[in-house]
């Protein structure tokens, strides 16, 4: 995009920058958008399972829903409480919403059509995920209530516990594909089933840690089973209790563009990314993206599937499955899947 | 053998594959939510719902303010105060319903010895402010003439099994 400003006449330095800000408002705005879509396909999905309808009013099949309720939320009163501290109170749903934002900089949405093409993005999603925690107990401190308190230290304690066995399957998933950089390690996944299935999901030995990232992401993301942060029947709403108006509608998006950004993620690690399910000519005449959002929507219909179909986990069940099960799991793997790799692939030679 | 199927059933996350597996067929059910303001249930004649004061058909109003409504009433929401009109017959001059305080019993209509009030089919006349649910005689001889076919039709209907 930086040789097309070029050619407008800008100096390289200034076509850079505005590709940049171009390359970031084409992904903010359309994710803004899906977001927005995906609430509403989330509350039909829940709604379908309860045998409801779902919202279906709004616009035709109820598919404006989620404007209108941002269009309510915006026209609202910001209310701050007295004894809540202002600045801290009002950074915590900037800080969520942002960090869930500048995760998808390095989602690859096609081959080459990355924002930030860095050779360690897998290790920048990491990071950036992990400081998605902030956002959220900073808001439950500065909120200075007690529910909202208890909420954020429950969502501290939960996602570092599953980031640390997220870490660890991606590490697997690393170690197979030989590479941090997104791109890389879904071009390594082309033809890896049986020489036609795209995507580690037919690999034996990660089959079984796809399902452990996924458990991973719903607790990471705070969704049911795992959503004890806002366990409404014991901390009202949670960390959010005390927000209204944009800042509450500002941690609503985050929590989506985050889910989003687990599904993605799925997609890539697991189900070959931007590449079409099976290694056959004609479904590369699909797009990319296609492929890529189609296997984010139905990421995300997994989601909401479970939303629909579990009961809640009590919270010491939650932390004994963190660190319990899934810890000594990943762990396990990581020494047979580099055990295998280093026999198989590098002929056991250290 | 019980404790290796315990451990097949846990690893292979059996219970949760069977309740997804039980709420996908419920996801291509049809719906059973009635798509309510453009839908609705069908309601019983015997339906107690806003009250209405109703006329004769010479347009007569039927209420003889014997106050049987007003005594019965377990919530006390009717006020009634009447006068002799100027040919000498009884008649309400005040007929209020509070209906904030009605528990929709229908033992006014079940008083009334001229079917009078009576409790019509309308259930939609939520409002915006408390007052408006104060009903005066004036809304309730209004909503008895808007509402008259129907609530005949009912007490037809009905008629039979009294």
């Amino acid at each position: 995009m930086t040789e097309f400003f070029q050619s407008l006449g800008m100096t390289y330095e200034w076509a850079w920058f505005v590709a940049t800000i171009a390359g970031i408002l084409l992904i903010a705005l359309p994710l803004m958008l899906a977001v927005a879509m995906i609430i509403y396909v989330d509350r039909k999905v829940w709604a379908a399972i309860n045998l409801r309808r779902g919202p279906n009013v709004v616009g035709p099949f109820g598919l404006l829903q989620s404007f209108a309720d941002g269009l309510k939320v915006f026209l609202q009163e910001t209310i701050i409480p007295s004894a809540a501290n202002k600045g801290l109170f009002l950074i915590a749903p900037i800080i969520t919403f942002t960090v869930a934002l500048i995760a998808w900089a390095v989602i690859p949405f096609n081959s080459g059509a990355v924002l930030a093409d860095i050779n360690v993005g897998l290790l920048y999603i990491f990071a950036v995920s992990s400081l998605g925690v902030y956002g959220v107990v900073i808001s439950g401190w500065a909120s200075n209530s007690k529910y909202p308190f208890f909420s954020s230290m429950r969502a501290a304690a939960q996602m570092i516990s599953y980031e640390v066995s997220i870490g660890f399957i991606i590490v697997c998933v690393v170690l197979w594909a030989d590479s941090f950089h997104l791109n890389t390690i879904i071009e390594a996944q082309r033809g890896h089933g049986l020489g036609f299935i795209n995507g580690f999901i037919a690999n034996p030995l990660l089959f079984p840690l796809f399902f452990m990232f996924f458990i991973s992401a719903l607790a990471e993301t705070q969704r049911v089973p795992f959503d004890l942060t806002e366990a409404e029947s014991e901390l009202v709403a949670g960390y959010q209790t005390e927000y209204s108006s944009m800042s509450f509608a500002l941690f609503w998006l985050g929590e989506y563009a985050n889910i989003l950004l687990m599904c993605a993620l799925t997609a890539i690690l697991f189900f070959g990314g931007w590449l079409p399910p099976f290694d056959w000519e004609p479904l590369y005449l699909v797009p990319g993206f296609v492929w890529f959002f189609l296997k984010i929507f139905f990421f995300f219909f997994c989601f909401s599937w479970v939303m629909a179909t579990v009961p809640r986990y009590r919270y010491d069940q939650l932390m004994r499955l963190g660190w319990k099960v899934f810890l000594p799991l990943s762990l396990l793997f990581v020494a047979v899947i580099s055990g295998w790799l280093m026999f198989t692939r590098y002929g056991g030679v250290a | 053998m019980s404790t290796v199927a315990h451990l097949i059933k846990s690893f292979t996350l059996w219970e949760f594959v069977k309740a997804h597996w039980l709420t996908l067929k419920y996801f291509f059910k049809p719906k059973v939510t009635i798509n309510y303001p453009y839908e609705k249930n069908p309601i019983s004649p015997r339906f107690r719902g806003e009250h209405a004061l109703r006329r004769y058909p010479n347009g007569e109003e039927r209420c003889i303010a014997c106050k049987l409504c007003e005594a019965v009433c377990p919530a006390q929401a009717i006020t009634i105060e009447s006068e002799p009109r100027e040919d000498g017959s009884r008649r309400t001059t005040r007929y209020d319903i509070d209906m904030t305080k009605c528990i929709y019993c229908g033992f006014c209509q079940e008083a009334c010895p001229v079917d009078a009030v009576v409790e019509g089919p309308n259930f939609e006349y939520a409002t915006e402010t408390r007052e408006e649910l104060l009903y005066d005689k004036a809304k309730l001889l209004a909503n008895g003439d808007k509402w008259e076919r129907a609530i005949a039709a009912n007490l037809e209907a009905d008629a039979p099994y009294r």
